[in-house]
């Protein structure tokens, strides 16, 4: 059990980095609470499994400490760390029962064996494997075996946290919901800290009370995932984050007006001191961008419009650009010419990609 | 699905069969025929129905007794070579980098031995284990130590499994290299992380992955060593007297030496019969290996 801090941590793959661009994982400051169930979330190459080696002792970082509450880990081997991890396959030991794999950990530790075999049991009990316990444990399917990998980590009783780096990939697609409420149950059962590593944003938002989302090596939000919808910190976010992301359009700023091309749109919040030669922008997500007849409000041209099952998205260009805007249910498009109705309070600004908070309009 | 049944397709397999039936059906039927029968020379032919292998198979006539040491001898090398070549070719594998440029110099350097000749091989041992001129034979026999291969039983064995050790753990090596190449990271880290000792983490991931390039490295060790010829033959002449006369040396001076055909053929053909066997078993043991992964339960 414990609190998990990353103090200025950052990792190279290369020997001697020079600058930023060298770095896999950029500087990180973060604090995972104990019992918190996080997700980290990027896309491919983001230095998400980087991160997550490093917490677990895998990979050595470049600079900067890891405590574990007040002890310092950094240069602890994995061993002698209170951590299991759940990898991308599942790593089960082929000649052992699946009885022998989970009371594997126990043994190279020295646990005596009447506490081993009832702690087995009670994890084989958590994770619905004593039917198969006396079973070879290659013979199972693939959601099976990586509750075994789980289970090895769950069967140490001081394990502190339990990391996964994108565990449900090669799991049949009926099968990941199930196994993913079965993490949640325990998570809920056990008050470990537990980090899921994913590119999935489904998998982390479901899963995750905090979202860790990175890009290209850096953190860049750190939220629930209310937060990382309704107010993206970066514009990467906002587009990662959603289906369909974010509208991010170029603008240009005077006070509480955004101006898309010449057309203006009201905001809520005015934005006086904008900093000079940076890219403004104007993010909104589909859901508060509203289709409408042509009369009032942003003239656009229709190009399709998709049913993704709960709601309606069209995709419409407007001043060259493709926007995606939701479309109410009474509305029925006639030819391709229609307009945007703009939220303005969930209409966001960003210099350089990144969130400015501006004040309230009077 | 549809099958369409069209009795034109037999021709399609005609080529192979040809040249399956010149190359190997022939000469077998050719052997089988001089098995049943007994020659003065003059190319005259009396048949002797299964008399050779009657004689073959029992050890209290010349031939039984000759044939049956000469297999025991080829079996104990096999073992020998077996006890030897596996494990240390483990061991090497298991020491053999697994990434950077001492990579490709380490694969480069295991296979040299793999593309000499092989009467080159032996060609070389006879040179160099020779106590006059060979480094190996002085060397030892400045140790103080009494070493002459072509006078001595103990010590010509000893030259041509060193020799078989030289020649071919490379193989044992490379195979299992290339097994050990196939176990994801995952595996390793996952180890850790479960507190395995070096000795778990062979027991448990390395030796259980390696299972089946191994079953192919010990059959294949097995076959050659239970066929090795030409090595010794160089080396040994089979001697000294009949100390490292294997199976195949025994044949050849048999039907090249005494020129008897008939027992020449009877023996070859039990000895085909028993390496077919071996094959056999081996074979079954590795689809059961198969077959064992594939039994995918709920």
């Amino acid at each position: 059990m414990a609190r998990i801090t990353l103090d200025h941590l950052a990792h190279a793959y290369k020997p001697n980095p020079q600058g930023p661009q060298d770095y896999a994982l950029k500087e990180i400051n973060h604090v995972w609470d104990q019992g918190g169930a996080y997700a980290l979330l990027g896309p491919s190459g983001c230095g998400k499994t980087t991160l997550l080696n490093i917490i677990s002792g895998l990979v050595h970082p470049t600079r900067g400490r890891i405590r574990f509450d007040e002890r310092d880990v950094t240069d602890l081997p994995t061993e002698a760390r209170n951590i299991a991890q759940v990898f991308q396959f599942p790593v089960v030991y082929d000649t052992m029962t699946v009885r022998e794999n989970l009371a594997f950990p126990l043994k190279n530790r020295g646990v005596p064996r009447d506490r081993t075999a009832a702690r087995v049991e009670e994890i084989a009990r958590l994770l619905d494997l004593a039917r198969v316990l006396d079973r070879k444990a290659r013979n199972l399917t693939a959601d099976m075996k990586q509750k075994i990998s789980l289970g090895r980590g769950l069967v140490r009783p001081d394990v502190a946290a339990i990391l996964f780096d994108e565990p449900l990939t090669v799991i049949d697609p009926h099968l990941k919901w199930q196994l993913r409420s079965t993490l949640k149950e325990i998570h809920r059962a056990l008050d470990i800290t537990m980090i899921y590593v994913t590119h999935d944003q489904t998998e982390a938002l479901t899963f995750a009370d905090k979202v860790v989302v990175m890009h290209d090596g850096a953190v860049v939000q750190t939220g629930t995932p209310e937060e990382l919808f309704e107010r993206p910190a970066h514009t990467f976010v906002g587009h990662f984050i959603g289906s369909p992301g974010m509208n991010i359009l170029p603008c240009r700023v005077e006070g509480a007006t955004a101006y898309l091309g010449e057309e203006p749109v009201s905001l809520a919040r005015a934005y006086r001191a904008l900093p000079q030669g940076q890219r403004i922008e104007l993010g909104i997500r589909p859901e508060f961008v509203r289709l409408q007849a042509r009369g009032s409000g942003l003239p656009v041209r229709v190009r399709r419009i998709d049913d993704i099952g709960r709601a309606r998205i069209a995709r419409v260009e407007l001043g060259g650009r493709v926007v995606a805007a939701s479309v109410p249910e009474a509305f029925s498009v006639d030819g391709d010419e229609a307009a945007l109705a703009l939220d303005p309070r969930q209409i966001h600004i960003y210099a350089d990609g990144h969130l400015v908070a501006g004040e309230p309009a009077r | 699905m549809n099958k369409t049944l069209n009795n034109k397709a037999w021709f399609m397999v005609l080529p192979v069969f040809a040249l399956v039936a010149f190359s190997a059906v022939v000469p077998l039927m050719t052997v089988v025929n001089y098995s049943v029968q007994d020659t003065f020379g003059n190319n005259q032919f009396f048949w002797n129905g299964i008399g050779w292998f009657q004689e073959l198979l029992d050890p209290s006539k010349e031939l039984g007794g000759r044939f049956f040491e000469a297999l025991w001898r080829t079996l104990l090398f096999s073992a020998i070579i077996l006890a030897i070549e596996i494990p240390l070719g483990i061991a090497v594998a298991l020491a053999m980098p697994r990434e950077g440029w001492t990579v490709a110099l380490c694969l480069v350097l295991m296979a040299l031995p793999l593309l000499i000749p092989w009467n080159v091989v032996g060609t070389i041992w006879q040179v160099f284990a020779r106590g006059d001129i060979g480094l190996l034979g002085w060397v030892v026999n400045h140790l103080g130590i009494d070493y002459n291969y072509t006078g001595n039983s103990l010590d010509a064995w000893v030259t041509i499994i060193v020799m078989d050790v030289w020649h071919w753990t490379s193989l044992v090596a490379l195979l299992c290299y290339a097994g050990l190449k196939s176990i994801p990271d995952a595996y390793y880290q996952a180890a850790r992380i479960d507190g395995a000792s070096r000795w778990a983490v062979f027991r448990t991931i390395q030796l259980p992955k390696m299972r089946r390039v191994l079953l192919i490295a010990v059959l294949l060790r097995f076959m050659d060593s239970f066929m090795i010829y030409t090595e010794p033959f160089v080396l040994t002449g089979g001697g000294p007297g009949n100390a490292t006369t294997f199976l195949s040396i025994d044949l050849v001076k048999l039907a090249l030496g005494q020129f008897d055909l008939g027992k020449a053929a009877a023996m070859s053909l039990v000895y085909n019969l028993i390496i077919l066997a071996i094959c056999w078993v081996f074979y079954t043991v590795m689809t059961n290996v198969d077959a064992d992964r594939e039994r995918v339960e709920v």
